[in-house]
């Protein structure tokens, strides 16, 4: 990659979000018609992209704990670790956005015997648990190999929470895909997947700024030592 | 403005807080390593200027 691209692409990738943010509500809104299920089906298309970018967020952060792992990278451990911050917030904005959606739909915030909300709440709370766990090693190789080993353990309840809906035999939650393809009109699908794009997008340029910040933090921190 | 339209806003509104959240806590985070930097710089300042102020031979 040339080095003036190199330079640019962390706030080229933040103006390609303002934008495709921008488009995705514009979408949304204006473009998405308003179809049976009402005017509340709109959260739908922010809530599902939230969702499979949290799912996307945790899968990235377990790609890096594997490179931890298997090819002892350093800078893996603090990419994994973004990665996975990044994951609960998407995930927790998962939660509320879903639970909003429900109290409308349902009369009530959340539903136990909904198989795929329980599993994405369990999905939630392990990775949330994570930080309790890094936190409570010190820095160095132990604390990289234990964080590494607890986000591949939690990269298995992606698929899991995923299919849940499909193989649960009582759910109330729609189904947005099956095997037929997605369950909505194209205008509606072009809309999902441009929002989907554009919270990947954000999901990147909210990665790329915070783990910028954090090598910048160890930098310092080294700095700090050598000069004493 | 309707019930539903109440619960649609709330929903994107959520997600903007969340965001700007996030923005504010990185310009702290950005305060911070400015001010981490500075400290730095002046007592690299401090170091050179000792070293000068030791006599040669």
């Amino acid at each position: 990659m040339p080095n003036s691209l190199r330079r640019n692409s962390l706030p080229a990738l933040a103006g390609l979000s303002f934008v495709l943010v921008v488009g995705a509500i514009g979408l949304v809104f204006f473009y998405a018609p308003v179809d049976e299920d009402g005017l509340n089906q709109k959260i739908f298309y922010f809530h599902v992209g939230i969702a499979l970018t949290a799912y996307a967020c945790f899968a990235w952060g377990g790609w890096k704990a594997l490179r931890v792992l298997w090819k002892r990278d350093e800078e893996a451990d603090l990419e994994s670790y973004v990665a996975i911050h990044q994951g609960v917030i998407f995930g927790a904005l998962t939660l509320v956005t879903g639970s909003i959606w429900a109290k409308y739909r349902w009369g009530h915030w959340w539903e136990w015997h909904e198989d795929q909300l329980v599993l994405f709440l369990i999905l939630f709370l392990f990775y949330a648990a994570y930080f309790m766990l890094r936190f409570s090693v010190p820095p160095g190789p132990r604390r990289a190999n234990l964080s590494a080993v607890y986000a591949l353990f939690g990269v298995v309840l992606v698929p899991v929470s995923i299919l849940a809906i499909r193989l649960s035999e009582r759910f109330i939650h729609p189904v947005a895909f099956d095997r037929g393809g997605p369950n909505m009109a194209g205008s509606q699908f072009f809309t999902f997947l441009l929002s989907w794009a554009a919270l990947l997008v954000l999901a990147a340029t909210l990665y790329h700024v915070e783990l910028a910040g954090k090598r910048i933090d160890v930098r310092l921190r080294e700095l700090k030592e050598a000069l004493r | 403005m309707t019930t539903e339209e109440q619960y649609v806003a709330a929903a994107y509104l959520v997600i903007f807080a969340v965001v700007l959240a996030y923005v504010v806590i990185i310009a702290l985070k950005l305060q911070r390593l400015e001010r981490e930097l500075a400290e730095l710089a002046e007592l690299a300042r401090t170091k050179r200027e000792e070293r000068e102020a030791v006599p040669v031979g």
